[in-house]
């Protein structure tokens, strides 16, 4: 026990605090921290340029990508479900892009969607339009969301497991009521994996405000030009980065971590919160 | 009926989810000039491409460094979680349910709120542009592997604890003569979740190596290559491709070795590793 309390001292709680204190500081680690109270906190909502794009980047790729994720996880993993023969080799192809390095899965969709990559190709193919993906600024994270989507695998084996939890009476039941596939799936499927989708939403969300690496590597991976194009990648842990660790500005960038930390727990408390109204729990205490 | 759609929706899918795999392996193989055309097979084999990273970049020191990162920090986990897992788990003493509310809150918290401190006492003790600050935090317990192991731990019965302290066993003899051997999956499953976080790495090491490129580990190194190839020429996306391909398949090999004992880890805490 001994070595765990003197890391979790070491290495999170007073890292938690002096990081709450350098918010209220200058700092670029040359020179002492310098006190300035709340001008940090009042930088950030009023003169930041930056402040308020990178806070809706990354607003905009958690609305758009977690419930797009969950919902195409929970699809495959309803297809999955039924499939008997060969259900392991499925299972392996629909797992394994979660098993490649964010890294490589990155730069593989950057290739992918270059302006004369192989997906333009077959969209001109077949006399689609061709957006200029990460080149575009409209068209960038709608490519991280397609990253996001074929790295669904992971979720969707929870889901699988969660769909072969459901008693199989119920449906039934259902049958005998004369029910149709849609409103088994809608009455009875979707309410009794209500608690995975609960824990998903909560995980995509509190994962999604610190989404850094895709967003760093789409736009170039070039500490210069963070965010490009026009700023529609600059999600805000890499904003962060760039005040932090390129121009040193450590007290602003605490501010920041700790703002983003006080949004994940708000987001978090009110997700649990809702999750009263709509999830249900077969068994076990809440 | 249905079951002729759904097997067809589900190749469908796969084939979603296969397919940019296959692009990206035949573009490794490709020459150069073949890379934007509409030859899908490479014509020829461009297996050059592969010797090609070793020329554009220093591939055997970052894969050492990554190797060095993700061995030492597994190492690191296994050794100082299970002790605190059975603490958790498998003794009684006050403030224990406190201690693991504090251990779950940790996973809530973001790495940016602890990157700043940290990246200032590291480089206080001068550890930065080295592999130093990677692997040192990972011998001091890390709150996912803690709570993974403790839900294994909570499996074994607690009567063979018992007879083994009727015989007169201290705890540290029970944890590592019967509850260790027994979950040795859930170990060995914490051991890979481990290893594959810091091979896949990318936050972490980018900070970390500061100005030192020679500490830099693979995942880092390759979006560097990317950045500046693409300010010398145009980005050579066959080489390129196959440096991912080749950081990917020691992830791939460890998986099929490992598939059972990945999908009892998922399904026990419910998180991707």
């Amino acid at each position: 026990m001994s070595p765990w309390i003197i890391g979790f001292v070491a290495f999170i709680l007073y890292p938690m605090v002096a990081s709450l204190y350098f918010s209220f500081t200058h700092y670029d680690l040359f020179s002492n921290p310098q006190w300035v109270g709340l001008a940090n906190y009042k930088f950030m909502f009023t003169s930041d340029p930056f402040f308020w794009q990178a806070m809706r980047n990354t607003v905009w790729i958690i609305v758009v990508s977690v419930p797009i994720s969950v919902a195409f996880a929970i699809g495959s993993a309803v297809v999955l479900v039924r499939i008997r023969r060969g259900a392991g080799t499925y299972r392996t192809a629909f797992f394994l892009p979660t098993m490649v390095p964010v890294v490589a899965a990155t730069l593989g969709f950057v290739f992918l969607l270059n302006p004369s990559g192989p997906v333009n190709r077959i969209l001109g193919f077949l006399h689609l339009p061709q957006p200029l993906w990460f080149n575009d600024p409209t068209w960038s994270k709608p490519g991280l969301v397609l990253l996001a989507m074929w790295t669904v695998g992971s979720t969707m084996i929870i889901f699988l497991a969660a769909l072969l939890d459901v008693p199989r009476q119920l449906y039934e039941a259902a049958d005998i009521e004369g029910a149709g596939p849609w409103q088994k799936f809608r009455h009875i499927t979707l309410p009794m994996i209500s608690p995975v989708i609960f824990f998903s939403v909560l995980i995509g969300v509190i994962y999604g405000f610190q989404y850094f690496t895709e967003g760093f590597i789409a736009s170039g991976g070039d500490p210069n030009t963070l965010g490009d194009p026009q700023g529609s990648l600059l999600f805000y842990p890499i904003w962060l980065y760039e005040q932090g660790f390129q121009a040193f500005h450590m007290g602003y960038a605490s501010a920041m971590a700790w703002m983003l930390f006080l949004i994940i727990l708000a987001c978090t408390i009110v997700l649990i919160r809702s999750s009263n109204r709509w999830v249900f729990y077969q068994g076990g205490f809440r | 009926m249905i079951s002729v759609a759904n097997h067809s929706l589900g190749i469908v899918l796969g084939l979603c989810f296969i397919v940019p795999f296959v692009f990206v392996i035949l573009t490794s193989l490709m020459p150069a000039s073949q890379v934007g055309s509409n030859r899908l097979w490479p014509h020829p084999f461009a297996w050059s491409n592969y010797t090609g990273i070793f020329k554009l970049f220093d591939v055997w020191l970052y894969t050492w460094n990554t190797v060095k990162y993700a061995v030492m920090s597994t190492i690191g986990v296994v050794v100082s979680s299970v002790p605190v897992a059975y603490a958790l788990s498998r003794m009684r003493w006050r403030g224990r349910q406190v201690a693991f509310v504090l251990v779950l809150s940790t996973l809530m918290l973001p790495a940016q709120v602890t990157i700043v401190p940290l990246y200032v006492i590291f480089v206080r003790l001068g550890w930065i542009g080295s592999l130093t600050p990677l692997i040192v935090p990972s011998f001091f317990g890390d709150a996912f592997s803690i709570f993974l192991l403790r839900q294994f731990f909570m499996t074994i019965p607690e009567e063979l604890s018992d007879a083994a302290r009727v015989d007169g066993a201290g705890e540290w003899q029970i944890m590592t003569r019967v509850v260790v051997p027994l979950a040795k999956s859930g170990i060995a499953a914490v051991a890979l979740f481990q290893f594959l976080f810091a091979w896949n790495d990318f936050f972490n090491p980018l900070v970390y190596a500061g100005s030192n490129t020679r500490s830099l580990t693979f995942a880092v190194a390759i979006t560097q290559l990317m950045q500046s190839e693409a300010t010398h020429s145009a980005v050579p996306w066959n080489t390129l491709m196959a440096a991912a391909v080749l950081f990917t398949i020691p992830v791939i090999i460890i998986f099929f070795l490992a598939q059972r004992v990945f999908i009892e880890g998922v399904t026990l805490t419910g998180v991707k590793g």
